[in-house]
């Protein structure tokens, strides 16, 4: 079993037009830049992917990574819990002028669909959001005489995560803070990609410290030293 | 004008409820000063939506590590004894009943408990963040906020009229004017600065404050 993947181009070339992608990281920490790039690469030479559904929790920041897939053009929709943050120019410009589509959902709410849709659970109760906006049209259901709103599971063609060590087996252990989504995302999708900054040999992770399973984790593409979104923002960078 | 609290010493004020060994999350922005004024000789462990507890203070300018941020995405640095976990795991935390408090930022409180915090209207880009998760979960829900807002009209409120980010889950609020517990739907006056009356009080509050035993002073050091 290998699931190395030579390059960033030959790890995101099948993503298709229309396609759903889980991308991973909250705000720039664990946001996997350079696959996001990669697939504007393959966009501007090829015209392709277009109209992608992107799930994340925000929705980009300044000009390099989500916010340039966004504003290049390959975004129809964006599922998120906060797309409005500092340097979220590129969307707020986008959805101000009915370019593009907002699918608004509670952080934890976003988190419990991704992680039921990896879990193989259709729909679940939740108390988050119970009598406010974001509940409307929802089921709602009494457990033990508190009500809660019904979600579904959200799931995806692809996810797109940034891991710190993988192996040949997919087997991913992440840095810090920079786990947040990625875990769930790689149940989720029906692919996953995962790009690492140090790519070892079976074994080379101790089990005990496997975060994600290789069994989630369909392809592993070694960036060595992988750019941090907070860095390029305060640089001025724009991609590409 | 009345002499009102400032945000720092709103945010100690509320710092001085939090007990030892206490799980807490601080609300982006002014909630998050609270960490700063907890009593000496006291360990609470902050929790953070993006995956981590036990995090402290920022670290310099010009070390920071984009890999270790909180939930208002500015790096932090970790307590000893700290733990990353994924976002299900954060949120199970948070809606699982395993948060001791919750202090957040408030558009309106109703005497009701309902909280309006998330979003001032339709126009503009809407975000809810961990908002809605958070109010329901934690054992308790308090808020700091300043009394009134910057033209004089209440926050606390018989009812919210802004989007509602959750139905009956205020427990306490610090204003900078005084400390009011919500309880059976009521506003209940804990504390207030000396320096202002009941009725001035009362005509910045846009219900009955009711009175539950004696109503202690609102003092706050200098900061």
């Amino acid at each position: 079993m290998d699931k190395q993947i030579a390059t960033l181009a030959e790890a995101v070339a099948g993503i298709p037009d229309g396609a759903t992608v889980m991308i991973g990281g909250f705000g720039g920490s664990g946001s996997p830049i350079e696959l996001i790039h990669a697939l504007i690469d393959r966009y501007l030479a090829t015209g392709g992917p277009k109209n992608l559904t992107v799930v994340n929790n925000n929705a980009g920041n300044g000009r390099v990574g989500l916010a340039a897939l966004i504003a290049h053009g390959l975004v129809r929709k964006i599922v998120c819990s906060y797309p409005r943050t500092t340097h979220s120019e590129v969307f707020t410009e986008k959805y101000l002028a009915g370019e593009i589509e907002l699918e608004l959902v509670p952080q934890g709410t976003l988190a419990e669909r991704i992680r039921a849709a990896g879990a193989g659970i259709p729909a679940f109760y939740t108390p988050t959001a119970v009598g406010t906006d974001l509940a409307d049209g929802k089921p709602v259901a009494k457990f033990e005489g508190r009500a809660y709103v019904q979600e579904r599971w959200l799931k995806a063609d692809y996810a797109l995560i940034k891991a710190e060590v993988g192996d040949r087996h997919g087997n991913l252990r992440y840095r810090m803070t920079a786990r947040n989504f990625g875990p769930l995302m790689a149940a989720a999708a029906a692919r996953t990609l995962a790009q690492v900054a140090r790519l070892v040999e079976p074994g080379g992770i101790d089990p005990e410290t496997v975060v994600t399973p290789g069994i989630f984790v369909n392809g592993v593409v070694q960036v060595p030293a992988p750019q941090q979104e907070e860095d390029l923002i305060r640089a001025g960078a724009r991609y590409p | 004008m009345t002499a009102k609290l400032s945000n720092a010493q709103i945010a100690w004020r509320a710092a001085q409820d939090i007990a030892d060994g206490a799980y807490v999350n601080l609300g982006i922005g002014f909630p998050e000063m609270v960490a700063q004024f907890c009593p000496a000789g006291r360990e609470a462990v902050f929790h953070s939506e993006n995956g981590v507890l036990g995090f402290g203070a920022a670290p310099p300018a010009g070390q920071e590590d984009w890999d270790l941020i909180n939930a208002g995405k500015k790096a932090v640095t970790l307590k000893p004894g700290a733990s990353f976990f994924d976002h299900a795991d954060s949120f199970a935390m948070v809606r699982g009943g395993h948060l001791d408090i919750a202090i957040l930022g408030a558009f309106q409180v109703a005497e009701n408990g309902d909280l309006a915090n998330w979003s001032t209207g339709p126009q503009g880009v809407p975000g809810v963040g961990g908002a809605m998760d958070l109010v329901h979960g934690a054992k308790r829900i308090a808020v700091v906020t300043e009394h009134a807002t910057k033209d004089g009209r209440p926050k606390l409120v018989d009812r919210c009229s802004m989007p509602l980010t959750g139905l009956a889950c205020v427990t306490r609020v610090y204003t900078s004017l005084a400390v009011i517990d919500i309880e059976d739907g009521r506003f209940v006056l804990r504390e207030k600065l000396p320096s202002v009356s009941l009725e001035d009080l009362q005509s910045l509050t846009g219900a009955k404050l009711h009175r539950d035993g004696p109503v202690a002073d609102l003092i706050v050091p200098e900061l």
